[in-house]
């Protein structure tokens, strides 16, 4: 992240020893970056042989070593059939619509919510706030038997406002950045615009948040992230064949490609890159963004 | 519940602006009185009515009722019965479920794979520390590094699934890799033995990163001055470690141990991706969700979640009181 770290600048008053100690120091630092080399190869291995894999064609497959190089570097034909075959098009849409108004939505319920908590007195507050904690520790996955219920006795099922609901609903991480951050900005900012006439609203919508810009960007990163990559929320509550994002239609690969690991390696690359941009483009936001979000 | 408090007063729209009293205004209606100019700073005449912080909770509340306790409370009164998560009728079995659930010798089966996971978080939370700790030293191409093992944690949990379904595949890219070592192939998937280690693994290789990442920031966070008195004082790496690094992360080690353990509990992504829970690596929550909607047992299925929930907030629980939240002191 940042350069100024704390133990980097320590380095310097060390060297005050003689050969064997030198000696063992070359050795720690030989052993470390066999570590990080090590670990690395662990991380990206898997990844090369798929990647590998989604250039090859289907009668490479049968004698390949799956870390060898493709015959072709450039053949994207597996590309195009995971594309077009897996329905990929249609399944960003669905992504992309459910992604935008889930994440709009929580934005505002988690300002919204922060707001009233923060800058307002009323009954019942420290009860509220209780129940937004307690919410936060009851993890979603083990209470979906019921909402599943709920859903269905909403009319939602097997419509892409099912999983925005729920991610709108079950998300009390970014009320608590939002709350956090809305400590920070200064209660006689507010007061001046009352002098001025403005009502709550506006002072919402004109003052806090614009003033929220950090922790909206936060809890786009975390949010994004989560709904780009779950799969739980669409397999269980749009089972429909035209309703796939971008897990569900990835996982429906296993069928009929079941054995063309080719196709199936190039779908998962084709769900991979976005994520790889995205992360060298936001690299810093990304980790601050998940250092805020998990320690709340 | 006060949310209906709300919803039973409609008032018309939002709240008017303030008329425009000089002088500083409190912050809300039970702020203190004083400081303003006038006489009885309260109600009607102020902008804040009493309903209008309720107008702003309106909608969260109301999601997170309907969304989150509802659920718990529903999912409560169908563990007593024998629903089956269609007919219009349910009857009412009392504590059958529990005993039945308490009797199947799955159900240990079930509790003994979360130790795998349980093993693994271990593993994933010692190697999260050690990385963070180097790379906050001096390290050439530190933000390479934290990138390719922070990299995971963003990738999409199907995509992971298939990426080690075709990385475990007998003859595959693990396989041959340790063939050059001298290691013969095994079935990484296929052997009731092994499928869960190799899980628990990816399970490692997906969210090391993370807890890395959580810890290099704390590490950051720590004011120089203290390596510098450390290092002064003569302390080497594993003192700096032991005495200055370890103490000071302590609050977000303990958060990550205790997301661990829900964690290993309620694992079922990778699993149910991979091997559909096939080869005794059946978990917790596959389970609940095959008993739900594949054997149409909502009744057992909740008195299962039911389980499942009630342990968690235990651990939670007993986390905060065996390690209130004590902060170390950074001037």
């Amino acid at each position: 992240m940042t350069a100024l770290t704390g133990p980097a600048a320590v380095k310097a008053p060390r060297p005050r020893s003689g050969g064997t100690r030198s000696l063992r120091g070359a050795t720690a630092v030989f052993l470390k970056y066999l570590s990080l080399v090590l670990a690395s190869a662990v991380v990206l291995i898997p990844l090369l042989a798929i990647l590998l894999t989604s250039l090859r064609t289907a009668k490479e497959m049968g004698s390949a070593n799956p870390l060898s190089a493709p015959h072709h570097w450039l053949n994207f034909h597996n590309y195009v059939t995971a594309f077009n075959d897996g329905h990929m098009m249609r399944a960003l849409w669905n992504t992309s619509f459910i992604l935008f108004f889930s994440v709009l939505g929580t934005v505002l319920i988690g300002s919204m919510t922060a707001y009233a908590i923060d800058r307002f007195h009323f009954p019942f507050k420290r009860l509220i706030l209780g129940l937004f904690l307690i919410a936060s520790l009851v993890p979603s996955v083990t209470t979906q038997v019921a909402t599943y219920q709920i859903v269905n006795n909403l009319g939602a099922m097997d419509t892409r406002w099912a999983p925005i609901m729920l991610y709108m609903g079950t998300d009390i991480v970014s009320i608590y950045i939002f709350l956090q951050f809305i400590r920070s900005i200064p209660v006689s900012l507010d007061e001046a615009a009352r002098l001025d006439g403005a009502n709550s609203f506006t002072i919402y919508w004109r003052i806090i948040v614009p003033l929220l810009k950090p922790a909206i960007a936060t809890v786009v990163i975390i949010k994004g992230v989560a709904i780009y990559n779950d799969f739980y929320i669409p397999f269980l509550y749009m089972p429909d064949d035209n309703l796939g994002t971008i897990s569900t239609s990835l996982f429906r690969f296993k069928g009929p490609y079941g054995a063309h690991w080719e196709v199936i390696s190039a779908g998962a690359a084709l769900v991979i890159i976005p994520s790889l941009v995205v992360f060298l483009a936001l690299q810093r936001f990304i980790y601050n963004g998940f250092a805020s979000g998990a320690t709340k | 519940m006060s949310a209906p408090q709300t919803a039973g007063t409609r008032v018309p729209a939002l709240p008017s602006p303030p008329d425009d009293a000089p002088g500083r205004r409190p912050r809300g209606r039970r702020a203190r009185p004083g400081g303003g100019t006038e006489p009885r700073p309260r109600r009607r005449t102020r902008r804040s009515r009493w309903f209008t912080p309720w107008l702003y909770l309106l909608a969260p509340l109301t999601l997170l009722v309907v969304f989150t306790y509802l659920p718990v409370a529903d999912m409560i009164s169908y563990s007593f019965t024998d629903w089956d998560g269609i007919s219009p009728t349910r009857n009412f079995v009392g504590l059958d479920n529990y005993t039945d659930l308490f009797t199947r010798p799955q159900l240990f089966q079930v509790f003994w794979v979360s130790l795998f996971y349980l093993a693994g978080s271990v593993v994933q939370i010692a190697a999260a520390l050690y990385f963070a700790t180097i790379l906050s030293f001096n390290t050439r191409l530190r933000n390479l590094f934290k990138g390719i093992l922070f990299f995971p944690y963003l990738i999409n949990g199907v995509a992971i699934g298939f990426v080690f379904l075709y990385f475990f595949q007998p003859g595959g890219t693990l396989d041959s890799i340790l063939k050059a070592f001298g290691v013969g192939p095994h079935l990484w998937l296929g052997d009731p033995h092994l499928v869960n280690t190799s899980l628990a693994g990816v399970s490692v290789w997906r969210f090391m990163g993370l807890n890395m990442v959580l810890f290099l920031g704390a590490i950051q966070s720590i004011p120089p001055q203290l390596y510098e008195a450390a290092a002064l004082d003569g302390a080497s790496r594993w003192q700096q470690f032991r005495y200055v690094i370890a103490p000071s992360i302590r609050p977000i080690i303990s958060l990550s141990v205790i997301l661990a353990i829900s964690g290993s509990l309620s694992v079922f992504e990778i699993p149910f991706i991979m091997t559909g829970g096939s080869n005794n690596s059946e978990t917790f929550v596959i389970q609940t969700i095959k008993l739900a909607f594949n054997f149409n047992k909502t009744g057992l299925a909740s008195a299962a979640a039911v389980v499942l929930l009630a342990i968690v907030l235990l651990v939670t629980w007993l986390q905060r009181l065996l390690f209130p939240d004590e902060r170390v002191e950074q001037s």
